[in-house]
């Protein structure tokens, strides 16, 4: 079987998913690691231009701080944003125990 | 038919009295109801609220005080805007049940003008995907043949213009999700300069790249459009405050003279010798009309791509970072604690494009990576950027292909990679931040649309919009129509 250096692991994978709090089954797993595979190394490419001195660009038009006056202005209705709420208790969002007893 | 008509030829019928809101809306619907279980545009369809707005917008014309030349007129929206009390998907199955409690800057300043909302628009999910098909929902069918894809991300507002079953519309484009379905459904769509148009209750896909734009029957109409949903706003601090000119009033000055730069990159190895030809006679068409064309040379136009397919889902995969079941949308149950119900979410929320770009994303910014992958490629983003800056120290306007080919089958591009290629020609729009427009440039033998693009200057939308007007003064491609079967669904009763 013909060995080709892969750009990215089974082991990668899991650890990227656990970053971005994705669960991924193990079909999908590789399944992903086999396409993240593919565009990554399309993506190699990159690395044939020499960007030596070239700033990096974040925005194409110039950002600046954008300040409004320092005045009290109503916020949107409790109740209106917490109607969207998959768990809603009282005023609160409702979610899982976080600390162990 | 008044379905048939553009935005400002019925705002006319209106102002005569020949036509009212109201009729127009409900032909509009009906017309919604007869074609759209073919063609599946729309994931909501707003009646009744949409004949109230009819009657509103009646009665101001009766006492003749109506808002401008949107007043009346049907419109539609891309499903990654915003609308209060009007459910707000995004393609996705989670924000299945969303209903925001705001409208987008761009919603609220139609309405203002008088535009009656029909509905809101398939997608692909959260805008990532080149055919419609990666909709959450259900795939919307090209209306010239129901066989082939519209084109994405925005594919149910170009499919929805190409088929009259919306005056105009509005999408989004973060890669070419507007230009790209424009060409493959034979409408005018425009993208404009990145900060041109608030994206305030826009749901951010790359925040550094999204931008709101029209769908139109011809280029008077997208002038209108633009008109309204263009400058500043405090609520957006990257929407740039720049004035915003009277864009109809310059279209019929003509391009005696202007400089049209074609790029020799822009026509790549492998692509339809059917759209070559069309945009090779496009361009003889612009000369004709008394613009000089000279070559440009956009040398790293090939890298676009690769750049773009680090930036937009490192971006991506931060900006969606909010979906995690707690303040809105999906939850799943089941979980163990916090992170699990996130994870457990987000796996059952997200559809396989989506995942798979909030993992690349997630692995370009991850430690070890961010140098070589998303510093790289912001550092391409400026060359890219560059080689526009010389071209227009030479030309106004640069003049291409929108995409290489013309609409694909369903199912044809199963392969992600496959997929990301046809945007190869209208993403270095988007990371230089410039306005693009793409209109009807002509048809295959087989009668597909084929794209025209232009691009401008930033801020000179009135430019684009003024050659696009010159070509559709000179040619009828914008005029074609789908051939539809309106007749009703099912069996018909004897």
């Amino acid at each position: 079987m013909a060995t080709q250096k892969t750009k990215i692991s089974l082991q990668e994978v899991e650890h990227v998913a656990r970053l971005a709090r994705l669960e991924l089954s193990g079909a999908e797993k590789e399944r992903m690691r086999r396409e993240l595979d593919g565009i990554l190394s399309y993506i190699d490419k990159l690395r044939a231009l020499d960007t030596t001195g070239v700033e990096p660009t974040s925005h194409a038009v110039p950002l600046t701080n954008v300040l409004r006056d320092d005045v009290e202005k109503p916020s949107l209705p409790r109740d209106e944003m917490l109607a969207n709420a998959p768990d809603r208790h009282g005023e609160l969002f409702r979610v899982p125990r976080i600390i162990e007893e | 038919m008044l379905t048939a008509l553009t935005a400002h030829e019925l705002g006319a019928r209106y102002r005569s009295g020949e036509a009212t809101p109201t009729q127009a809306v409900t032909e509009y619907l009906a017309r919604i109801d007869a074609l759209d279980p073919q063609v599946r545009a729309f994931l909501t369809v707003t009646r009744e609220e949409a004949l109230r707005r009819a009657a509103d917008a009646d009665a101001r014309f009766r006492a003749g005080s109506l808002r401008g030349p949107l007043d009346g007129v049907p419109i539609a929206l891309k499903d990654v805007l915003c609308t209060r009390g009007i459910r707000s998907t995004c393609g996705s199955r989670i924000l299945e049940r969303f209903v925001p409690p705001y409208d987008a800057t761009v919603v609220a300043r139609l309405y203002e003008a008088g535009a009656v909302l029909l509905g809101k628009l398939n997608m692909d999910e959260f805008a990532m995907g080149s055919s419609t098909e990666h909709s959450a929902f259900f795939p919307t069918r090209n209306p010239w043949d129901l066989a082939r894809v519209p084109g994405g991300s925005s594919g149910g507002a170009a499919a929805a213009v190409a088929a009259d079953m919306a005056a105009l519309t509005l999408g989004t484009d973060t890669g070419g999700s507007i230009r790209q379905p424009a060409a493959f459904s034979g409408v005018l769509g425009m993208k404009p300069t990145y900060g041109r148009v608030s994206r305030y209750g826009l749901i951010a896909f790359a925040s550094s790249l999204d931008q709101i734009g029209p769908f139109a029957k011809d280029v008077e109409d997208a002038a209108l459009m633009l008109q309204v949903i263009a400058g500043a706003d405090p609520m957006d601090s990257t929407s740039v405050d720049v004035p915003v000119p009277d864009y109809r009033a310059g279209l019929d000055e003509g391009i005696q003279g202007l400089k049209l730069g074609v790029p020799a990159e822009y026509f790549i190895d492998g692509m339809d010798p059917e759209v070559e030809e069309a945009i090779r006679a496009a361009i003889a068409a612009l000369e004709k009309l008394g613009a000089r064309t000279e070559p440009v040379s956009l040398p790293h136009t090939e890298y676009g791509l690769a750049a773009y397919y680090v930036i937009a889902p490192a971006e991506a995969s931060s900006n969606l970072a909010r979906y995690d079941g707690v303040k809105y949308g999906l939850r799943a149950p089941g979980a163990r604690d916090l992170i699990d119900m996130y994870s457990k979410t987000r796996a059952a929320g997200f559809g396989a494009e989506v995942k798979r770009r909030v993992m690349l994303g997630t692995y370009a910014l991850s430690a070890g990576y961010y140098d070589a992958y998303y510093g790289q490629a912001q550092k391409v983003r400026t060359l890219v950027r560059r080689d526009f800056d010389r071209a227009f120290e030479r030309v106004d306007l640069i003049v291409a292909p929108t995409a290489p080919g013309v609409a694909f089958k369903m199912g044809e591009k199963e392969d992600p990679l496959q997929m990301y290629l046809n945007d190869v020609l209208t993403i270095p729009v988007n990371l230089a931040g410039l306005p693009g427009v793409s209109i009807p440039g002509g048809f295959t033998q087989n009668g597909l649309p084929i794209g025209l693009q232009l691009i401008g200057r930033a801020f000179n939308e009135a430019a684009l919009l003024r050659a696009a007007h010159a070509y559709q003064q000179v040619t009828t491609w914008h005029k074609r129509k789908p051939p539809m079967d309106t007749s009703p669904v099912g069996p018909t009763p004897r």
